[in-house]
């Protein structure tokens, strides 16, 4: 039985590998049973986050000879630590994907520290060399570069010329992707503006309806947002005929007329990377990267609302990003006080681990941290 | 930074009193009743979550928002009753079991919510006030619920209820007096009970407006505590529904006052801001109390008040 | 009618009895939770075991109940304590997070220490911002009549606002740059597990220990007989003489302290710095841990455990079920409801108590008399 299951996946991971170019011997990997486990923050189903997380941990539910465990609403304190532990003592897990950024410090650490065999893919943390066990590891997607395009596309639509950005908390992920989406819409034009808002936490619906009302009667006629549910700024958005672009997923569906695009996170990616990995016995990728090139992230299909020529200029940049042509911190960038943070012929490219750290906001946001 | 545009910041400010104010209106309504009666009900913040869960359901799956609300309007009554059943055996702690309110509600809310967290229902209905403006954004703040409205009448009913009917008088005799109330009849208890009940249809109909107007739709997150809020915004109101009325309008707009000044380019201690209703509330409490006195206007019977 | 009792098992009766309404409660829950899993289809055998192997099943699911319980034990006394002097403190999360951050930055602003001494000096700082902030409570009641419970629950709101603004603003280290956080506590600091085959860390020992202190004080001390003279009667408390004021605000202290020692032992035992993930309901928890106990801190002991272990459970009735995590959150709601209605058959209990604690006593015969 076992031989002419191989031999039938086999013949299938040929076509497979063929279209799409996988990893060596996937074949005889596929053939180690292994458990993976995922920890959410909040519920899987919430439109935003952990459900970009949970839809990608449902396409690894469907890889043979892999069992996937999940559990969701675990807290960033002890509990943490124990339902990584649990996955590894009751269900055998080797592999665990704990997808909240709290998690890693001094969570994940601790856990790897006492559990070396089992390895830890930590979903944005900055593992650090030396620093960090070996069998721990992150991996995050430069959804910057969705955001780029959606300032690119906003830019074009917009004809008040200013767009606004509900964010969570003034933190560096959050002001990488309120930054790319300003340097994008100013890519266009360079009058445009960007009021930020921040909310203060995560999930906070409604002051996140109330900071999209706020900034639509400010003038602001594109949206967008880093928080973790970005269904309540779409709909608010919508009611009031203001065009969005979304965050996370997509959220197309709860805006028919004003959703023009959105940067979606492709989990897959990097799950499955880590999964082959384990299977083939192959080392863990410890620190793992990837933007729209390397099928990190992706971005929505255009709404009705886009009109053909920021369609156009949206493909060109987006063609260019592929190329790795167009890095979006390439100097100068200014703060918004005027002091230089990029200097003149400096380009930063994604993996620099400076644009993990970044505290400022550019040129042309309103607002301060 | 940027020059302020006061008209745009001040008509801001009213919209979100309203539109954030609505649903502390509501809660707050159902813990004036509940509290006139003698009885402390924390659990309204659970109540809250199930009638925002159910209304939204509800309506999902007739098609009817005021379905919907009808709906989170027997289950919050149905909570309610049984809070004040269960206070009324001896020795059972109403706050506590408040609490324990709070985790059972958000517990069945969160369970059944699963289902409904991706369809969308029907929103309630508004009223254009603002249609004679060519602004939008006069159009968009003078857009206001009907439930909005359906509140104001409430208080004024129960204003005019809790002093000029019977049924008012008796409620704030048995809540104020017990004994008195059981020597001329009445039980206190079925008063007590009948009052926590009606106080979390009430709740249960705030919840409604959250999942089916604003924000507007069902999510794990959706409530903040504005349920726990209430509890403090009726102390506030010193057991007065038309005080809670402005109470709610001005807890409304302390929370929509943070992205308003944002949005015009005032963004610090936005943690601080978001707290202020607390300490204004605590400030009131601390200037207005005298010792050995219970707050005017306060129950007599209320637990609080020991 | 007459019943034939021996005097012993009179007696046994008489010290069992208390925990009958707990007994009750328990077991009301498992039928009601029975039926709720029955009724959505859940296998309820299954879910039982399940449950019962996540909460006490192993020496693995002990420590995970155990460091569950530990905080609870905790703040469950930060309600018990003022209750006994009739006050009801429901602000016990606020005074966790403010002492979690004073004991954060207590390392940061003094010079190198041993490590014990350190300890000491985050112990005493996380309960000395503990026990004002509750104190503020007790001392605003005292001095002008404002009531705690909405005081407390007020102040708690401001405390959390006032540590996030703290943790995210001004005592934000510039390093923790998507979880902002205080400054880690340095390695030598933390506060370990108790052993390698009993991973649980030491704040559960500080836990019990303090809640049997707290026995021991409102049990056998006189001032513990002067807390609950003034929860049971002001009035006589003050013709005693007693100094009513300086009591009620020594219990709030205490329960305070006991609470800010939780959040102490959260950063330097689970999560090395001071953040938002501090803000995680155990202060709420505790309060629902000392209504269940009747402000009794050894049966707090017993009740954060019962809680321990059922926040424990869900992990496994998620991952062997597919159960959504609300699950749980509905087990606890049952329960606690529960333990709190039944409290209804104490009054009860007490009067058969005493019957049968006569009982116990009488010499020969054990002939129940009922009038």
């Amino acid at each position: 039985m076992p031989i002419l299951n191989r031999r039938s996946f086999i013949k299938a991971a040929g076509v497979l590998g063929a279209s799409t170019a996988l990893p060596v011997n996937l074949a005889r990997a596929a053939d180690k049973p292994v458990t993976v486990g995922f920890i959410y923050v909040g519920a899987k189903d919430d439109f935003g986050y952990n459900q970009a997380h949970a839809e990608a941990a449902a396409i690894i539910k469907g890889l043979p000879n892999v069992t996937v465990i999940e559990e969701e609403n675990v807290p960033e304190t002890v509990a943490v630590q124990r339902s990584m532990e649990a996955m590894i003592r009751q269900d055998g897990a080797q592999l665990i994907f704990p997808t909240s950024f709290g998690y890693f410090d001094p969570h994940v650490i601790k856990v790897a520290r006492k559990y070396p065999e089992v390895r830890f893919a930590h979903c944005g943390g900055l593992w650090q060399k030396g620093v960090h066990p070996d069998n721990a590891g992150s991996f995050f997607g430069y959804i910057d570069e969705g955001q780029y395009l959606n300032g690119v596309v906003a830019g074009h639509m917009s004809k008040s010329k200013k767009l606004g950005f509900v964010a969570a908390k003034p933190i560096p992920q959050v002001l990488r992707n309120l930054n790319a989406f300003t340097l994008g819409a100013r890519s266009v034009d360079p009058e445009i503006t960007t009021t930020v808002i921040f909310t203060g936490d995560w999930s906070l619906p409604v002051k996140e309806a109330e900071a999209a009302n706020s900034l639509i009667d400010q003038g602001c006629d594109v949206l967008t947002c880093h928080v973790d549910g970005p269904k309540v700024l779409v709909e608010t958005a919508e009611k009031r005929g203001v065009m969005t672009c979304g965050y996370h997923a997509s959220q197309a569906a709860l805006a028919p007329k004003g959703y023009l695009t959105g940067a979606e996170w492709n989990w897959e990616t990097p799950y499955r990377a880590h999964v082959m990995a384990l299977q083939s016995g192959a080392p863990m990728n410890n620190f793992m990267r990837g933007g729209l090139k390397e099928g990190f992230v992706k971005t929505s299909p255009y709404g009705s609302a886009v009109s053909d020529a920021a369609k156009a200029a949206a493909d060109a940049v987006k063609a260019s990003m592929l190329k790795s042509e167009l890095s979006i911190f390439t100097g100068p960038i200014r703060n918004n006080t005027g002091e230089v943070m990029v200097a003149e012929g400096t380009v930063l490219t994604q993996t620099d681990v400076v644009l993990e750290r970044m505290d400022y906001l550019v040129e042309g946001v309103r607002g301060q941290i | 930074m940027a020059e302020i545009d006061y008209s745009v910041l001040l008509l801001a400010l009213l919209a979100g009193a309203i539109r954030v104010g609505t649903p502390f209106l509501f809660v707050s309504l159902g813990e004036c009743l509940t509290e006139k009666g003698g009885r402390i009900n924390l659990g309204l913040e659970g109540i809250l979550v199930v009638g925002a869960m159910s209304g939204y359901a509800v309506a999902y799956l007739t098609d009817s928002a005021w379905l919907g609300v009808l709906a989170a309007g027997c289950a919050g009554c149905a909570l309610g009753a049984f809070h004040g059943v269960i206070c009324s055996l001896p020795r059972v702690n109403d706050i506590a079991f408040g609490i324990a309110l709070i985790l059972l509600g958000t517990g069945l809310a969160f369970f059944f919510g699963k289902a409904f967290i991706q369809p969308q229902a029907p929103s309630l209905p508004s009223i254009e006030l603002g249609a004679w403006s060519d602004d939008a954004r006069v159009r968009s703040a003078l857009s206001v619920n009907v439930l909005f409205f359906i509140g104001v009448a409430l208080t004024l009913l129960m204003h005019w209820g809790l002093r000029a009917t019977r049924w008012g008088l008796v409620l704030r005799l048995v809540g104020d007096h017990a004994q008195s109330a059981r020597a001329l009849g009445y039980r206190p208890a079925l008063v007590r009970t009948l009052a926590t009940a009606s106080g979390g249809f009430l709740a249960g109909v705030g919840g409604a407006y959250l999942s089916l107007y604003y924000p507007g739709s069902w999510n794990e997150g959706l409530s903040s505590g504005q349920g726990l809020m209430a509890v403090a915004l009726v102390i506030f109101a010193r057991w007065q529904p038309l005080n809670c009325l402005w109470a709610a309008l001005l807890f409304g707009a302390s929370g929509a006052v943070g992205p308003a000044l944002q949005a015009v380019g005032i963004s610090s201690g936005y943690y601080l801001f978001a707290a202020m209703p607390y300490a204004l509330t605590l400030l009131v409490m601390y200037l207005s109390c005298r010792p050995n006195q219970t707050l005017s206007g306060a129950p007599g019977e209320l637990s609080l008040n020991r | 009618m007459s019943i034939r009792i021996p005097p012993v098992a009179a007696r046994g009766l008489a010290l069992g009895l208390p925990a009958l309404p707990t007994v009750l409660a328990v077991a009301t829950t498992v039928v009601l939770f029975s039926v709720f899993l029955w009724a959505r289809e859940i296998p309820v055998l299954e879910a039982g075991a399940l449950i019962y192997q996540g909460a006490f099943g192993s020496t693995f699911s002990w420590e995970n109940t155990l460091l569950r319980a530990a905080p609870l034990m905790l703040t469950a006394l930060c309600v018990a304590l003022p209750a006994r002097a009739g006050l009801i403190i429901i602000g016990g999360e606020g005074a966790l997070v403010l002492g979690g951050l004073a004991a954060a930055v207590t390392p940061l602003w003094l010079p190198a220490l041993p490590a014990s001494l350190m300890w000491v000096a985050m112990a005493a700082a996380a309960m000395a911002v503990g026990g004002f902030w509750i104190g503020l409570s007790g001392w605003m009641r005292q001095r002008r009549g404002v009531n705690e419970t909405i005081g407390s629950l007020l102040l708690s709101y401001i405390a959390l606002a006032v540590f996030r603004h703290l943790v995210e603003g001004p005592l934000r280290d510039p390093a923790s740059l998507n979880k902002p956080s205080t400054a880690p506590l340095p390695d030598a600091y933390s506060v370990g597990v108790i052993s390698d085959t009993f991973y649980v860390h030491w704040g559960l020992v500080a836990g019990v220990v303090v809640c049997l202190l707290a026995h021991v004080l409102v049990r056998h001390s006189v001032s513990g007989f002067a807390f609950s003279i003034v929860g049971g009667n002001v009035r006589a408390a003050r013709m005693l003489g007693l100094p009513v004021n300086r009591l009620v605000l020594v219990t709030c202290a205490l329960g305070g302290a006991a609470a800010g020692l939780a959040g102490m032992f959260e950063v330097a035992a689970v999560q090395g710095s001071a953040n938002a993930a501090l803000i995680a309901g155990y202060g709420t928890s505790g309060i629902l841990v000392a209504f269940a106990a009747r402000h009794n801190p050894l049966a707090i002991i017993v009740c954060a455990i019962l809680l321990g272990g059922v926040e424990a459970s869900g992990s496994l009735l998620q991952r062997r079920l597919g159960l959504p995590d609300a699950t749980t959150l509905i087990l606890e709601g049952v329960l606690f409801v529960n333990l709190l209605a039944w409290e209804a058959l104490n009054g009860r209990v007490l009067h058969w108590r005493i019957h049968w604690r006569e009982r116990g006593r009488a010499p020969a015969e054990g002939v129940v008399q009922h009038g």
